[in-house]
């Protein structure tokens, strides 16, 4: 077990690397560089010259006259030491700000759609794998089907739209206006809880139809093992049967899915936040990135990509715990 | 499955073949005395695929789509880039079949009211005005596949130059259905080339995994799970981000159908490793090796064909998460864009809620996605079963 830990530890360190790597690439890779934009900008601004002794030195001050390699290391450095994500120049903050503002709430949001997606998905599954082929069955398979197929950016702008035509009402944002900008209260956080699980249902509704289809098949496999019959003979009431061995051998999946469906909650709750304009990293990366606000940008992915592989770590850990043949792997 | 149909080829070649069951996809390239076992093999499967009803339904929708996509010159009434101004925003018509009793289609045409405060065209439609419409009219001329001439159309107004609107009209009076059609051929193929990349990736990398085992197996599937653990969607929306907006079209569907790539090939390639790790084990390749096959031979002449149908299976279920995620980048304005034609970039006009509240039928590319991922999927899901038909 420990070596199994140890094993998946450094992956995650190696797997978290690789991420600052290719958000760097991101910084590095449009034409021009930083001060390349910052003096556009300026100039769009209503500077009429700067002098390229100015720009030289800005430069310097930026370290741009350093190597890509030395470069990297300094901004690694920043962060790590000093909390320091670079300063952005659409929203003339620091980065690090914004992101502290941001990432909490996707984090919410993103953890809220896992356990949606549990409680959802663990009993529709097992029902329709009791209930195989039943009316019920198929209706949770006809809307497990609907829910892979639909986009979640579509589904939201459609359910925005319903939400618009009957009650007038734009369904966007995580908090009333009066919340929107207040500091953090009971009325506050009860405010976003009022609109918060539309977000999660529509970010989850893909995990779900997934979870329900794996849940489903795991204990149909499940359902006909000898044990099930050898508890049957033994006179054990098909409820408690049902739930204490097939139920919880088929529950793997529900923890290794925080690892596949981790990254697709993250990508789906980039873009419903997009379509839903909510308070949450996806709005911020995307308008960073159109406006090659970079710093930002590599920020977000940064952070997002690394909460991501740390979350499947955690998940690697429980389903070892879980699972004792997951170790010996 | 392989197992069996190399063991026992007589029981195969013997198996009556009683239906006239249309050519399967022609894979095989097997030499004359294989053809047999093979063709039966793809037979069966061809036979446990028909039991599957939604799976049967998902084909017809599909190959209908691509039908359609190919000769979407014919199907459209118009071209993408037709526009009437006067137009914009117009409403969907809806087809009468019937005129005073007999059968002669019509749809009717349109009349304006302004809102007194923003000026605003209020459209509804006109039952004065009559637009005849026909099946196989004369219209604007195009070239079938790009080579014979004709102008054609499977429908339109029978009166060149009046408006038929019959999913309405975009915000510079374009036709939404016309574009619709034409959004089938980008859509639809960008995945077919995203899938044959990751493809090629899935199967290079999973071969090697599979076959080489060891140091490269490890470092691969390590490579494997990193890609999985990492969003891709930010890293490829940053990407496409970074495209620059003067790059011609068909580089920037080029970078997007990479782009996607990238998000699948890591489901195939573990399919490939898993299917290499179990026949390297079974009699048929021991003994094409003892023939003294060389690896490549035994690679591709007994090992990859062996497993085709799943592999096809795989491609079925990777396209739909394609077609998607294109549907995602353009809509968010950093995959395809105009003047390209897609249903995500014609998405890209309902972007705010108020337009789609006064517009809705901007919304219908997506059904045209909801109906051809939903097929994909039924499709791919018969062709898992069937790809194991013993």
């Amino acid at each position: 077990m420990k070596k199994f830990l140890i094993r998946r530890f450094l992956y995650m360190i190696f797997t978290v690397w690789i991420v600052t790597v290719v958000a760097f690439a991101v910084i590095q890779l449009p034409p021009g560089d930083y001060v390349t934009s910052l003096v556009s900008q300026m100039m769009a601004q209503g500077v009429n010259e700067i002098k390229p002794e100015v720009i030289e030195q800005m430069r310097e001050q930026y370290g741009l006259n350093d190597s890509v390699p030395v470069q990297y290391l300094k901004w690694m450095r920043n962060i790590i030491t000093k909390g320091d994500f670079g300063y952005s120049l659409t929203f003339k903050r620091d980065a690090a700000d914004l992101i502290a503002e941001r990432l909490p709430m996707t984090f919410l949001l993103t953890l809220s759609s896992v356990l949606f997606i549990w409680v959802v998905a663990l009993p529709i599954g097992v029902y329709s794998a009791v209930n195989k082929y039943s009316p019920g069955d198929y209706v949770a398979t006809f809307f497990g089907m609907i829910g892979l197929a639909v986009p979640n950016f579509l589904f939201a702008l459609i359910i925005m739209y319903f939400s618009y035509k009957y009650t007038g009402q734009t369904l966007s944002g995580l908090f009333s206006t009066d919340y929107a900008t207040a500091p953090w209260s009971f009325g506050k956080f009860i405010d976003l809880l009022k609109h918060i699980w539309i977000p999660v249902i529509i970010i989850g509704l893909a995990g779900v139809a997934g979870l329900i289809r794996t849940m489903r098949a795991n204990l149909l496999d499940e359902l006909n093992r000898p044990y099930v019959d050898t508890a049957r003979a033994k006179g054990m009431s098909e409820w408690s049967l049902l739930w204490k061995y097939p139920v919880r051998y088929a529950l793997n999946p529900f923890v290794s899915t925080i690892g596949w469906v981790l990254p697709g909650l993250v990508a789906g709750e980039v873009i419903v936040s997009v379509v839903m304009n909510l308070p949450t990293s996806g709005p911020v990366l995307l308008n960073a990135l159109l406006q090659q606000d970079l710093f930002v940008a590599a920020g977000f992915i940064l952070m997002l990509s690394s909460l991501t592989v740390v979350g499947t770590f955690v998940s690697d850990v429980l389903l070892a715990i879980l699972d004792p043949r997951i170790r010996l792997e | 499955m392989s197992t069996i149909s190399q063991r026992q080829p007589k029981d195969a070649a013997e198996k009556p073949i009683s239906t006239p069951a249309p050519a399967p996809p022609a894979l095989d390239k097997g030499g004359d005395e294989l053809s047999i076992e093979v063709a039966s093999q793809w037979q069966l499967m061809w036979w446990k695929f028909r039991k599957h009803r939604l799976a049967v339904i998902g084909l017809v929708v599909v190959l209908l789509f691509y039908f359609v996509a190919i000769f979407a010159d014919f199907f459209a009434p118009v071209s993408t880039s037709t526009y009437i101004a006067d137009y914009a925003y117009a409403p969907p018509q809806v087809i009468n079949l019937f005129q005073d009793g007999r059968l002669d289609p019509y749809v009717n045409g349109y009349k304006f009211d302004r809102d007194p405060k923003s000026f605003k065209k209020i459209w509804s439609l006109d039952d004065q005005t009559v637009i005849p419409i026909g099946l196989f009219v004369h219209g604007e001329p195009y070239r079938v596949l790009g080579i014979i001439p004709t102008d054609i159309h499977l429908i339109g107004p029978r009166d060149l130059g009046q408006p038929l609107y019959l999913m309405g009209a975009d915000k510079t009076g374009r036709d939404v259905f016309s574009r619709v059609i034409f959004s089938a051929r980008i859509s639809l193929s960008i995945g077919l080339v995203g899938v044959a990349l990751s493809l090629t990736l899935g199967i290079v990398l999973g071969g090697i995994s599979g076959l080489v085992r060891g140091f490269w197996d490890n470092i691969i599937q390590r490579l494997i799970e990193i890609t999985m653990s990492i969003p891709a969607l930010p890293i490829i929306i940053a990407f496409g981000a970074l495209v620059p907006i003067d790059w011609n079209v068909l580089l920037v569907y080029f970078i997007v159908s990479i782009l996607l790539a990238f998000t699948s090939w890591t489901g195939l390639a573990r399919v490939v490793r898993g299917k290499f790790l179990a026949l390297r084990e079974e009699d048929f390749v021991l003994a094409a090796r003892l023939d003294g096959a060389k690896s490549r031979r035994l690679i591709f002449r007994h090992m990859l064909p062996s497993f085709y149908s799943h592999i096809i299976a795989s491609i079925t279920l990777a396209l739909p998460g394609m077609i998607l995620a294109e549907t995602a980048l353009s809509y968010l304005g950093v995959g395809l864009r105009p003047p390209a034609v897609s249903w995500g970039v014609q998405l890209q006009e309902a972007q705010k809620i108020t337009v789609i509240a006064s517009y809705p039928w901007l919304l219908f590319p997506a059904f045209a996605v909801i109906v051809i991922v939903l097929a994909f999927n039924f499709l791919g899901d018969g062709l898992r079963d069937a790809a194991d038909p013993y």
